[in-house]
């Protein structure tokens, strides 16, 4: 583990996205403590609507008087609950099809990989939206859309370096003493094949918020009063130009959470795949 | 080539067969019911038969799907419950609207994004390299939707100098519909203020739609130079005196975008899709708003049709992307 991080420790840029998803986490577990107005995620209070930023409220309030600045930070662990929701349940579809299809061969395999083809040949965004839609709007829906829309990703990459490893001689050395398939595959090429996945994991956390953010911009995702970063940015519209705070602080909430994890994930996949470096 | 072309045509099928099977599993299989569905809840029970009967809901699923794929193959898309039209008509009227905005980002993508990516290889690890990842990172990162409302709070609202929303301003009126696209049709109609005035609106929607393909190319460019950088041939090249300008652009660019190209297909994909909230945002009449307004009326023929065009102009970019590649290295056509 040492090697890894002292690595990661010189990638300025991965160690810049490093702080921001710790920051982020940090900010969704304590945010009920942290906010200056906890109560703000439900409560509204007419008489200070759409006040500019100022000491009090420094991202300003929204058309209900509640503090922006309260509900960026309430809305994280929303944003951080479904993006890790999303990524681990796409992970439990697709590592286990990847090892699958990457093990046995055959039908089988060819019938898991051509429906990842199939899933992967749609824009996942449409995908998730016609999916939700189906199953009536809501956050559970949207979450459940995005998973399966977002697995196929996975199945692809534990498929090719399980057909990799599976060739690979400590393999076979394994099948030589008996092995079962089952422990072959889950104790001894499943490990192997982790690194990639925890690459396109990280990647995907902020992808993942990034098109839940969308979702609830359309209205498919948060329903309100949710202090949902995307939600906020579609009430906002209505109250501008006046209320430029009320759009621009959520969406900067956005854009520094998922640079975090792509920095994050780029500095990692350079670790993991020197071929690939980004910056030599 | 020829050759090369229908090989992959038939690649594309075995996807597009599966497409269809995806769409009509979600049309059929999610609601338990899909007469219930489209009756609503006030429905008695003779209509809801009614309906069934109507749509061929009784039969057997596998006619219904062979149904299906025998509409799907004649353009029969149904019916829009919305509009009450047929989708196939509105799609083909939306259609050149969603291809415009489309092909003016991809194009401001690529026109900008692999300059800048050379710049960026060339210059690597000095400032302006840092500038553009900062950028491309940037890019990636943004929702698009926020980036247009910004665009708009901004160069729309504050300095007024351009237009909001739309395609057209509405004081204009459309010029006579003869291609379908509003420039065009401005064009032979000889109304030069109107395609002043089209331009003038797709700045905005165009430049909000390609920023993240922007940062994609600049990194795939970036990364394809600095590795065609460490070749021989560039290293030949440089001993025997050729101009730095002419070995960059023409020979080293030349070989270091075949990734580039890859991502540009894959962009196409994902234009379409930030399309759909691009387009919500500017109220362009294309194929996202469409889209947008099926969602919020659930209306599921035309999701679902709209997810089947993605698909198949997917499907067919991808082969597109392989003949650039081809065209871009011989050996891989002969490789077939």
């Amino acid at each position: 583990m040492s090697p890894i991080f002292r690595k990661l420790a010189r990638d300025l840029p991965a160690m810049l996205g490093l702080a921001i998803v710790v920051f982020v986490l940090l900010i969704a577990i304590f945010g009920p403590l942290l906010a200056p107005y906890p109560e703000d995620a439900a409560a509204s209070h007419l008489a200070r609507r759409l006040k500019p930023p100022s000491a009090a409220f420094p991202f300003g309030t929204d058309n209900l008087g509640r503090d922006i600045f309260s509900r960026v930070i309430l809305g994280a662990r929303g944003a951080l609950s479904i993006a890790l929701t999303v990524v681990s349940t796409a992970m439990l579809i697709g590592v286990p099809l990847g090892l699958i299809a990457g093990y046995r061969g055959g039908w089988l395999s060819e019938g898991i990989m051509r429906v990842t083809d199939v899933v992967l040949a749609i824009p996942q965004l449409i995908l998730a939206l016609a999916l939700a839609q189906l199953m009536s709007p809501s956050l559970e829906s949207a979450m459940l859309a995005l998973s399966l829309t977002y697995w196929p990703y996975f199945t692809r990459i534990v498929y090719a370096e399980t057909r990799r490893l599976s060739s690979s001689l400590f393999v076979d050395a394994l099948r030589g003493i008996g092995a079962g398939s089952g422990r072959i595959v889950f104790l001894h090429i499943l490990p192997n094949a982790l690194s990639p996945v925890i690459v396109r994991a990280t990647i995907g956390l902020g992808f993942t918020i990034l098109v839940a953010a969308v979702l609830g911009f359309l209205g498919m995702g948060a329903t309100p009063p949710a202090p949902d970063w995307g939600l906020a940015i579609a009430e906002s519209r209505t109250y501008l130009p006046r209320a430029w705070w009320y759009a621009t602080f959520p969406g900067l909430a956005i854009l520094i959470t998922v640079m975090g994890f792509n920095l994050l994930g780029d500095g990692l996949r350079d670790i993991v795949d020197p071929r690939i470096r980004r910056s030599r | 080539m020829l050759r090369f072309v229908l090989r992959r045509c038939m690649l594309v099928l075995p996807s597009l067969f599966g497409l269809l099977v995806v769409t009509f599993l979600l049309i059929r299989v999610v609601p338990s019911d899909p007469a219930m569905a489209m009756a609503g809840d006030a429905a008695t029970p003779e209509q809801i038969e009614r309906l069934r009967q109507q749509y061929g809901l009784d039969r057997p699923i596998w006619e219904q799907f062979v149904s299906y794929v025998g509409k799907v193959a004649t353009l029969d898309l149904g019916e829009s419950a919305f509009s009450r039209r047929a989708v196939a008509v509105d799609i083909a009227q939306r259609l050149p609207a969603t291809l415009t905005l489309t092909f003016c980002a991809l194009a401001i993508s690529v026109f900008v994004g692999v300059p800048l990516g050379v710049v960026a290889g060339l210059s690597h690890n000095t400032w302006p390299d840092y500038l553009l990842r900062v950028f491309s990172v940037m890019g990636i990162a943004v929702a698009a939707f926020w980036f247009a409302i910004m665009l708009q709070l901004f160069f729309s609202m504050e300095l007024g100098w351009l237009p909001l929303r739309g395609e057209l301003s509405a004081t204009i009126q459309r010029p006579p519909r003869i291609t379908g696209f509003v420039v065009a049709d401005a064009a032979i109609a000889g109304r030069f203020d109107v395609v002043a005035d089209a331009l003038r609106h797709l700045v905005l929607p165009a430049l909000t739609l390609s920023l993240g393909g922007l940062a994609t190319i600049v990194r795939f460019t970036r990364a394809g130079v600095l590795d065609t950088l460490q070749q021989d041939f560039v290293f030949y090249e440089r001993a025997m005196g050729y101009r730095r300008r002419r070995l960059v652009w023409i020979y080293v660019l030349r070989n270091s975008v075949t990734a580039t190209v890859t991502q540009i297909g894959l962009l196409f994909g994902g234009l379409i899709a930030g399309g759909v909230v691009v387009e919500a945002i500017f109220d362009w009449p294309g194929i996202g708003s469409y889209t947008v307004q099926a969602i919020l009326t659930g209306d599921r023929q035309v999701m679902l049709a709209v997810t089947l065009l993605i698909g198949v102009v997917y499907a067919g970019v991808n082969i597109l992307t392989d003949l650039a590649h081809g065209l871009l290295d011989p050996r891989l056509m002969e490789r077939g």
